[in-house]
Parts: structure tokens; sequence; C-alpha cells
């Protein structure tokens, strides 16, 4: 790692204060930064530790909807069962390790094609909360490792809606462990939700199936869809046409765990 | 800068460059070498402590991150004897009793992922043992035995 500074405050705004724009990095768990800086990928001058903050603490339980702290470990986040497809979601990230020190909005900062949060947030169609603004998820992820964030912005929160059913499914890299492809699906209030993290640049919903499960959310509204290859990843680990063939597959699986929430 | 924090229930403190890691501060500073330094990359697990007593890879935490927070190692998970020697936690001693250990470089890191599960599952469950332990790689045992020795220590936590 290249040197830098370390930052502690102790409240939102002097975190945010203490943000230059530029140079400067929030940490949160660090398990991806860390990672990155190791391999001398990014060179702050100054990182500024936000996994304390009092302010990006807690989960909060409000009527309809759950309120998820920025701070929030994976691993806390598995342990409240309040939205189980969520919980499971967060289980399945990385390994134990990671999960305990690894958080919810380092994790959407980040933005890896392959986070399974960004799964979870467009599939509820969840608000992310920052220090200035209210994001929609579908405004969120903008390109891979890009989002809507501007320089020194900061989640706060994450505004879950309660779904009346959900369920995750995805087919995870035996040795990464970062998925193939992962397909959240639900139903809210707002109609039925269906996104993909892992196949592209970023993830993305399928409109069409999201159509047709509104009918009936079931395997068999499904008869006939397909995904366009396309725009889809193509690695060493699968071919586009493969994360293709993949990604129905997961829906109809994330639709078979959709206990009712 | 300047961290201070709980290791192994003794408070200690050290001078540090902020770009430290926990397992460089471990390792280097206070002799404490049963954390192991396996793949540096966060892939292995054998760097696994706990930090607030949670499983974590302190080859992926920086030193100033546990400052003011409670650190133990492997160092610190056996009590001490009566006789100046040490009493093994019981999952350790169901490591030795199920040949859960070969060349022992895993061991450290298993046994800190271990005690996670222990402390967080609610039953002996292989499946959810074996995901558990997806973070900490071992080349030696083919992991049979290391499942078992936490199914043990889970089945006698009752």
């Amino acid at each position: 790692m290249f040197p830098f500074d370390y930052i502690r405050p102790q409240s939102l705004a002097e975190a945010v204060a203490a943000h230059d724009g530029l140079e400067r990095r929030y940490l949160a768990g660090g398990q991806s930064l860390l990672a990155a800086l190791k391999l001398r990928l990014a060179q702050p001058t100054a990182l500024i530790d936000v996994a304390r903050l009092p302010e990006l603490s807690g989960i909060d339980i409000e009527p309809g909807r759950l309120v998820v702290g920025a701070a929030t470990t994976h691993a806390i986040l598995a342990e409240c069962r309040e939205i189980a497809a969520l919980a499971q979601l967060a289980g399945s990230i990385g390994d134990l390790q990671v999960r305990n020190m690894g958080t919810l909005g380092g994790a959407l900062a980040n933005a890896d094609p392959a986070g399974d949060h960004a799964a979870g947030v467009l599939g509820l169609g969840a608000d992310i909360h920052t220090d200035r603004r209210v994001i929609a998820a579908d405004d969120f992820f903008l390109g891979m490792f890009e989002t809507a964030l501007e320089p020194g912005e900061l989640i706060v929160s994450v505004s879950y809606p309660r779904p009346r059913r959900a369920g995750y499914a995805k087919v995870r890299n035996p040795a990464s462990g970062y998925p193939v492809a992962g397909v959240f699906v639900a139903e809210t209030d707002e109609g039925v939700r269906v996104a993909v993290t892992g196949a592209a640049s970023y993830a993305f919903r399928l409109t069409d199936f999201e159509t047709a499960l509104a009918q009936d959310y079931s395997p068999a509204a499904l008869e006939g869809l397909t995904v366009p290859a396309d725009e889809l990843s193509r690695d060493l680990h699968a071919s586009a046409e493969y994360r293709a063939a993949l990604i129905p597959v997961l829906v109809r699986r994330a639709l078979g765990q959709g206990g009712e929430e | 800068m300047r961290v201070a924090f709980m290791l192994n229930g003794r408070k200690v403190e050290a001078e540090i460059e902020p770009r430290t890691l926990l397992v460089t501060l471990l390792r280097g500073s206070f002799g404490l070498t049963g954390t192991h330094v396996g793949c540096d990359t966060g892939q292995c697990g054998a760097c696994t402590i706990h930090l607030d007593g949670r499983a974590v890879k302190s080859c992926l935490v920086l030193a100033a991150q546990a400052d003011g927070r409670e650190v133990l190692t492997i160092e610190g998970v056996a009590a001490e004897g009566e006789s100046g020697g040490e009493n093994l936690h019981p999952l350790q001693a169901a490591f030795r009793d199920r040949h859960a250990l070969q060349c022992g470089f895993c061991t450290p890191g298993m046994v800190m992922s271990g005690l996670d599960l222990v402390a967080h599952l609610d039953s002996p469950d292989e499946a959810a043992i074996r995901h558990g332990l997806d973070g900490n790689l071992c080349r030696c045992t083919g992991y049979r035995p290391i499942v078992e020795a936490i199914a043990q220590t889970l089945r006698e936590k009752g």
C-alpha cells in the first residue's frame, strides 16, 4: 500500500467535512478497498473511517419498511430476519470473515459488478439515503464500479420496502465466491421486480419478466421468456450465452424460495 | 499515529504508520506469531482473529481500525492452567481429538473461525459449518475432521 493518513471522525458532519472530494476515500469495512490498496490500484491521501459513526449504525424496523444503517455488516444483516430474502442474500456474501467486517454501504458504494447487495436494493426498489439526498435504487448504479454518488457523498442508510414475498438465487464462482449471476425477485406494494447482478457491468432489471410475474407469480408465467446475451459479461468464468441461459433458471429458483414475508 | 486496544484481555498500545495491517502489528510488534500470513490477499483465512468477538481476516484490517476495540488471537484462546500450563479450549481439544490438523498452518485461523461458529450457530448442522468455513483453506485434512471438531464442540455446548 502507498502511504495514507487515517482519520476517524466522530460524527457524520465531521466525516463529510473531512472529505476533500478528490484524493480522500471513505473506509467502511475495507474488505474491497484494502485489497485494492494492497494492489496499489488506488492512492488515496487519506482514509476516513466511517465504520463506527452512530448515524450509520443500527437497523430501524418501521411500518412497511426496514431501514438499515450503511455501516451495518453483512453478518448483522444476515441475522436480521425481518426480510428473509435479504438476510439470506447477506448471509451468502463472500465468507464468514468478510461478512463480519464488510458493510452494506461500503458494498453499494464500491458497486462491484458482481455485488450481491446490488440485486437486493434493485430487486426491492430500495431508497439509498446519503448525507445530502435520497437516491432511488433505479438511479444508483451507472456502470462498472460507478454510481450516482458525487465526490465526497456518503451513504447513510438504505430503506427497503417490506416485500409480500421475495427470493434470491445465485450461482457462485467456486474460487472467488462472487456470483457468476444472481437474481433477486420480489413482490412489493409497488409491483413485481426482478434484478440481476454479476451478469453485466452493473445490476439491471428484467422488465419483461416483471410484467409476466405481475400477472402470475410463478415459474409457469416465464414460459418462452429469454434473456438476450448481447450485453452480458463474457469472461473466463462464463460466456455471455451461459449467463443468458442461467438467468431464467435463477429467476425460477428465486421464485421457489419466495416464501411469504 | 497511536493505537490502543485490548489484546487477549490486556491493554496494549503502539505507535504505527496508518497503513500498518493488524496482522503486521500482531506478529511484528507483539510477537504473536500464531496468527499466520498465508496469502496476504484475503483468500486463505490463516490470519483470522477476532475483532469484538467476530472472526475477521487480520490481513484485511488496518491496525488503526482495531483502535479502542477488543482483539483475540489464537494465543488468547486457551485458559491459563494451574501449573503454569494451558487448559485447551474445548474446540482446541476437539481439534486434537479429531485429528483436525496435520501441518498446522491453517489451524489458528480454523480455530478462530470455528470459535465464531460455535458462538453463533444454533445447531451442529454440517452444511452451516462448511458454509462458515468458506473463508479458511486447508490443504491437508480434506476439512472433514475440522467440521467434525466444530460440530462436536457445538453439541457439547448444547
